[in-house]
């Protein structure tokens, strides 16, 4: 209440250990690392090269998607057909190289039907008024059924002359280290920078923190909204044409299901469904923490059946964190 | 030269008389203090001078140039500034980032342009030392006090170098000592020769730093005067129509 309180409350706040205790993607690291530790004791499979890749690998595809959640919940909206936008993503790009066409036309073509279904949710979202939950349910409806459409629902494994190019990019790797792990990185670093270095970072965490208030400022907060839906769709069918070359055939229940899983990568790393907070990094440890307990339950002979009962509990726990810290605040 | 003058302004929406002939006028550097009832006519002058309307007949000028407002941001080219009611701040973010929001400076780095949170830090700073605020440019706002909140949205204001700051209900829903903080912070702005229209329905924050007092009540004005030649059982008459007017 009193300013003398706050003065003395900040300064305790400013020492950085006191911060990075407050960040929620401390405590998430800190438990995916706990949890690593725990499998290298408990099973000896954990460590191995082979599963460690595999770790790496299967994560980044959920993590791809979560930076561009993190977009999207830290803007105040949400986005469910991100999966669907996967299997339209990837559905588009081997149709296309099936057909004959180039890898790099054809990834053109997967990320342009991708933003496609983006700028329809940004523009229903944010020009119509429409709610983020109910459009891009909406779409994430249409978009699967788009791509069972283009696909006459049948799986698809031959890509044509640059086959080879495809089943490297995305299943292939550089120095040990699989592919989609380096476009992760790439996406990391400079998202981090963007969101926060940017005018456009900047906007839409004011978007998320007070609508009215960016609008009053002059921020053009619909265009915002679109390039955000836009984003989001973007990093979908960046990962739906990496899941495809490493799966190697696209059938077109692929991504079922992922936009809770990446929901739950951004919500745990200290993303706000309130709006107004979120961060590349914490959508990457998030992920990172999911694979990890999605691994073990494998590893430790534990029924698969039993995966959503932990996502579901983690994003639950992750939000009443975020609860707590703000009523000590 | 009287800073902004409404010389016979009406405003009518549809068969509704919101302003009836409406002529006032404010000095550089003074502040006036507008009252009514709800449902007076407060807000549609307001927003006639931060141009979310235009009269239906009338003029408007300011420093002696007649200006026709088509959109908010007409007025704010001719240096009108609003500070809202709720205050349309983002509590996620820095006093800074506040301060500076929609209007960021930018650095280049080659073809990258990145925002330049030095400059906006070492401006707000300066802004609050100037508004003798004792907030500093890295808080975030959601852990401030109402009167720090109330800095930042002035020190909003501040940077486009305003003629006219309109401040509606500055003073409501704070504590004793915060309205204090606030009324400050509109002297300040007075003692930089900005013209203050403070909207207020307490009548000890209109009476401690008004220089002018102007009352509506349905939509005429019944009282434009100085502070000094009223008082506040005369305005509360005035505004509950005892008294017909002044």
């Amino acid at each position: 209440m009193t300013t003398l309180d706050e003065i003395i409350n900040n300064s305790r706040h400013d020492s950085w250990f006191a911060r990075l205790k407050n960040l929620q993607v401390f405590w998430v690291f800190i438990a995916a690392v706990l949890a690593c530790l725990a499998l290298s004791l408990m099973t000896d499979a954990f460590t191995s090269e082979r599963n460690l890749f595999n770790v790496a690998r299967n994560f980044a595809f959920v993590a791809i998607i979560a930076i561009g959640m993190t977009a999207v919940i830290a803007s105040g909206g949400i986005d469910l057909s991100v999966g669907s936008n996967v299997v339209l993503s990837a559905m588009v790009i081997s149709v296309a190289m099936s057909g004959g066409m180039g890898f790099w036309l054809s990834a053109g073509l997967a990320l342009g039907a991708a933003l496609l279904v983006g700028l329809l949710n940004g523009i229903l979202i944010a020009y119509a008024g429409m709610p983020a939950f109910v459009v891009t349910l909406g779409s994430l409806s249409a978009a699967r059924s788009l791509a069972m459409v283009l696909s006459d629902n049948k799986m698809i494994w031959e890509f044509g002359p640059d086959h080879g190019r495809l089943l490297w990019i995305g299943g292939g790797s550089t120095f040990g280290l699989p592919h989609p792990l380096y476009v992760l990185c790439v996406l990391t670093v400079v998202m981090s920078l963007v969101f926060r270095w940017t005018r456009w970072g900047q906007h839409l965490f004011a978007i998320g923190g007070n609508e009215n208030a960016a609008v009053l400022a002059g921020i053009p907060v619909r265009r915002l909204k679109v390039s955000i839906y836009m984003f989001s769709a973007m990093t979908a069918g960046l990962a739906g044409i990496l899941m495809a070359g490493w799966l190697g055939s696209v059938t077109t229940n692929l991504g079922q299901g992922m936009e809770l899983t990446v929901i739950a990568a951004a919500v745990i790393g200290g993303a706000n469904l309130a709006g107004g907070e979120g961060n590349a990094l914490g959508a990457v440890v998030g992920a990172l923490l999911i694979e990890v307990i999605r691994n073990s339950l494998i590893l430790l002979g534990i029924s698969t059946f039993w995966q959503g009962m932990f996502i579901g509990t983690f994003i639950i726990v992750a939000v009443a964190f975020d609860r707590f810290r703000n009523m000590r605040r | 030269m009287s800073r902004l003058v409404f010389s016979g302004i009406s405003k009518n929406f549809g068969a509704i008389q919101a302003l009836n002939d409406v002529s006032l006028s404010i000095e550089p550097g003074e502040v006036l203090g507008l009252m009514g009832d709800n449902g007076a006519g407060k807000s549609t002058l307001v927003k006639i001078i931060a141009g979310n309307f235009r009269p239906s007949t009338g003029e408007l000028s300011i420093d002696g140039k007649s200006v026709v407002f088509h959109r908010p941001i007409d007025a704010q080219r001719e240096g009108v500034e609003m500070v809202y009611q709720d205050l349309a701040l983002a509590d996620n973010l820095s006093a800074a980032s506040n301060v500076f929001l929609g209007r960021e400076p930018l650095r280049r780095f080659g073809p990258i342009r990145y925002i330049d949170y030095k400059r906006m830090n070492t401006v707000s700073a300066d802004l609050f030392k100037q508004l003798k605020s004792e907030t500093r440019p890295r808080q975030l706002v959601r852990r401030m006090s109402g009167g720090q909140r109330q800095a930042v949205a002035i020190a909003r204001t501040l940077l486009s170098e305003p003629k006219i700051v309109m401040m509606d209900e500055p003073t409501a829903a704070i504590s004793v000592r915060q309205v204090a903080e606030v009324l400050d912070l509109i002297r300040r702005l007075r003692d930089r020769g900005i013209s203050v229209i403070l909207i207020s329905h307490r009548m000890p924050d209109i009476f401690s730093v008004s220089d002018k007092i102007a009352v509506l009540r349905r939509g005429r004005l019944v009282c434009h005067k100085l502070v000094g030649a009223s008082s506040p059982e005369e305005v509360t008459g005035l505004i509950t129509g005892a008294i017909d007017a002044a």
